[in-house]
């Protein structure tokens, strides 16, 4: 089990970016009552003991549900977060631990999309002004003239032309495609070698959603970048992406490359995710759909024990509640942590 | 005679500009037990169609023309409180967009499922909340829950609960709008689940208004298509995504992400919706259609029927 653990991590060597066992606990504050009393304080898991390599060039999508820790996975890697625990290397650099003068560094080559872009944008910033800023705290660009050049170009990168149209333009006047498309932008603007692009269509219409992912796609074959996709959507995950780790409660469940985890899923949860995603067939319409799994995910706070799927595991078995499974090899490059195949 | 009956219906806001035609010219008609589909981009109007069906569309907006009728009952135009007291929620209910947010954090989940029993129907609290209980139990929900507060339900649950308050004057025509939108997967599986029951189970009329034709695919029996305040395609399920006609209809079913085939690329539609304000002449896709000829940007296409129950507004059918 140690060796297949190993082998997930095993062409780190060449990885762009790779995390090892990281962590991030979040704490919650006592009550006075419970501080005087000296109860001991309770964490809210997010993310408990994640790793994984990405290669460059690669696609790699963290998909689960709301809670499962993805979005603090990703928070984490661009270092928005500090990790309780766990390494992150980029480019075989650890960089789990930065001087603000590192970290500034660090910015320019990974840099991350956010979910919404009716938030992430500053609302009394112009677009202009908002591409500049990453410039100013990056020193990137000495002139004005040089950096409008780039914001001229980075504008294009993203089709929002002519450029003047637009960097006048205070959010609350772009549309909710164009909005996303000044956030990547913002993130392309500093050349940067790897993307946090954390649900960046998830808050857009279907149109919209196939357009930005296009344009996802085509900046990376440009570039040569290399992308963390974190979604709870599977069929966008098989469109744009290489490789697919499933995550469940701050663990990853389930790791393999899209076509074989979506043709061929090992693990119960991965199952059910996918017997949920709605396909576009009305002669399915009158059918119920059977999601072999039950109720929802509980908090990060109270993890069951053993297995932290058991409580809602059709499957379980009697380790499933007393040990924890690891992540095992079932096929080349088929990651599963689940007792069903370590056990039986 | 259809059970909802929509004709000619315009619903505009007006704003200091002048008139957003948000809801311009639209026809539709529900059967009991049937269920609708109400698909197209943000700012198509289908929300606005949803509340101008409910007639409480929010200043400033206003039915402008057109006719409502439920049962066989003319709703436009119809006095407020009259609408209050037989209407809304006895006839047609709606589950409003992001049910999250809807429900009231200082209130119990179980008075504000039977709030409609106690304004609309004068009944006493304690025996609303009886009642809230077995609505609560109908939509998959334990109904002790009558005394907690929405902050200690999961997303799922308070999507329930909505549903619940929405189901207990028994209305005969259900409008969810968006109503799986900001849920997990498998709880939005669920709520499908739950919303096909209920359809069998109560012979509810529902309309489900969506911009994913993913969830609209799963309970609609027949679709309809809108774009910038317009019907363009409507039709029976199976005809309009099996073989759809519209060029607008086919871009947006190609835009959709799959699953379970491989695709190379993703279709999409350049360019915005047009502003309603000044919508453009004729059909209003023509700016964004590849296939526009002669008469689009002056003639608008009426809705023809193409094939049995299946109506098409292009005038790559009327005139080629």
């Amino acid at each position: 089990m140690v060796e297949a653990k190993e082998a997930v991590l095993m062409d780190s060597k060449e990885a762009v970016m790779k995390v090892e066992n990281l962590r991030k606990y979040f704490m919650i504050r006592r009550s006075f009552g419970e501080f005087i009393t000296g109860k001991p304080p309770r964490y809210v898991k997010a993310v408990d003991g994640v790793s994984f390599a990405i290669k460059p060039k690669e696609v790699f999508a963290l998909v689960g549900e709301s809670g499962c820790g993805k979005t603090t996975t990703g928070k984490l890697i661009v270092k928005l977060l500090r990790p309780s625990g766990g390494r992150i290397y980029f480019n075989g650099t650890d960089v789990t631990e930065l001087s603000t003068e590192e970290e500034i560094e660090y910015r320019k080559r990974v840099q991350i999309i956010f979910q919404d872009p009716y938030s992430s944008l500053d609302p009394r910033f112009r677009v202009y002004d908002i591409l500049e800023e990453p410039l100013l705290i990056t020193k990137v660009g000495e002139t004005k003239a040089e950096r409008r050049e780039l914001i001229y170009k980075a504008l294009e990168e993203v089709r929002l032309v002519p450029q003047e149209e637009f960097i006048g333009r205070f959010p609350h006047q772009l549309s909710g495609g164009q909005r996303q498309r000044v956030a990547i932008a913002r993130a392309l603007i500093l050349n940067p070698e790897f993307l946090v692009a954390d649900e960046p269509v998830s808050m857009l219409d279907l149109s919209i959603r196939a357009e930005i992912l296009e344009l996802m796609r085509e900046l990376k074959e440009r570039h040569g970048l290399t992308y963390l996709y974190i979604t709870h959507d599977l069929s966008t995950a098989r469109f744009f992406c290489d490789r697919i780790a499933v995550m469940y409660l701050g663990k990853i469940v389930e790791l393999a490359t899209s076509d074989r985890l979506i043709e061929n899923p090992v693990h119960p949860y991965t199952k059910a995710l996918l017997i949920a995603v709605p396909e576009p067939d009305p002669s399915q319409r009158h059918v119920m759909k059977e999601i072999p799994i039950i109720g929802e995910v509980p908090s990060a706070v109270n993890i069951p024990p053993g297995c932290r799927f058991h409580p809602r595991c059709p499957y379980r078995f009697e380790p499933c509640d007393k040990e924890e499974p690891e992540l095992i090899e079932v096929e080349p490059d088929h990651y599963v942590a689940c007792h069903l195949v370590s056990k039986k | 005679m259809p059970l909802l009956e929509v004709k000619d219906l315009k619903a505009y806001y007006f704003i200091s500009r002048g008139a957003v035609k948000a809801v311009d010219n639209v026809s539709i008609d529900l059967e009991k037990g049937e269920s609708l589909g109400l698909a197209g981009e943000s700012g198509c109007g289908k929300s606005t169609l949803g509340f101008a069906l409910m007639n409480m569309l929010p200043p400033p907006g206003r039915v402008v023309a057109g006719s409502i009728k439920i049962d066989g009952q003319e709703i436009v135009g119809m006095k407020e409180d009259e609408l209050r007291k037989r209407i809304r929620w006895q006839e047609i209910a709606m589950i409003f967009q992001g049910a999250m947010n809807v429900l009231n954090p200082v209130y119990t989940v179980g008075y504000q499922v039977a709030e409609p029993l106690i304004y609309h129907k004068g009944m006493g609290k304690k025996e609303a909340i009886e009642e809230a209980k077995k609505y609560l139990e109908l939509v998959g929900l334990d109904p002790n829950i009558v005394n907690r507060y929405p902050h200690e339900l999961s997303g799922g649950m308070k999507q329930r609960a909505v549903i619940a308050t929405a189901l207990i004057m028994s209305p005969k025509v259900l409008i969810a709008d968006e109503p799986t939108t900001a849920l997990d997967v498998i709880v939005q599986a669920q709520i499908i689940n739950l919303l096909k029951e209920l359809k069998r189970k109560l012979g509810l009329s529902i309309i489900i208004i969506s911009h994913d034709l993913s969830v609209i695919s799963e309970l609609a029996d027949r679709l309809a298509i809108m774009y910038a305040g317009k019907i363009v395609e409507l039709g029976p399920s199976d005809s309009v995504y099996s073989d759809p006609v519209h060029p607008y209809t086919k871009a947006l079913l190609n835009a959709i992400p799959r699953l379970r085939k491989k695709q190379e690329r993703l279709e999409f539609i350049p360019g915005a919706p047009p502003n309603l304000l000044s919508p453009p002449p004729g059909c209003r896709i023509h700016p964004r259609c590849p296939y526009r000829f002669e008469p689009c940007d002056k003639e608008e296409p009426e809705l023809v029927e193409v094939r049995p129950g299946h109506f098409v507004a292009c005038h790559l059918y009327t005139r080629r």
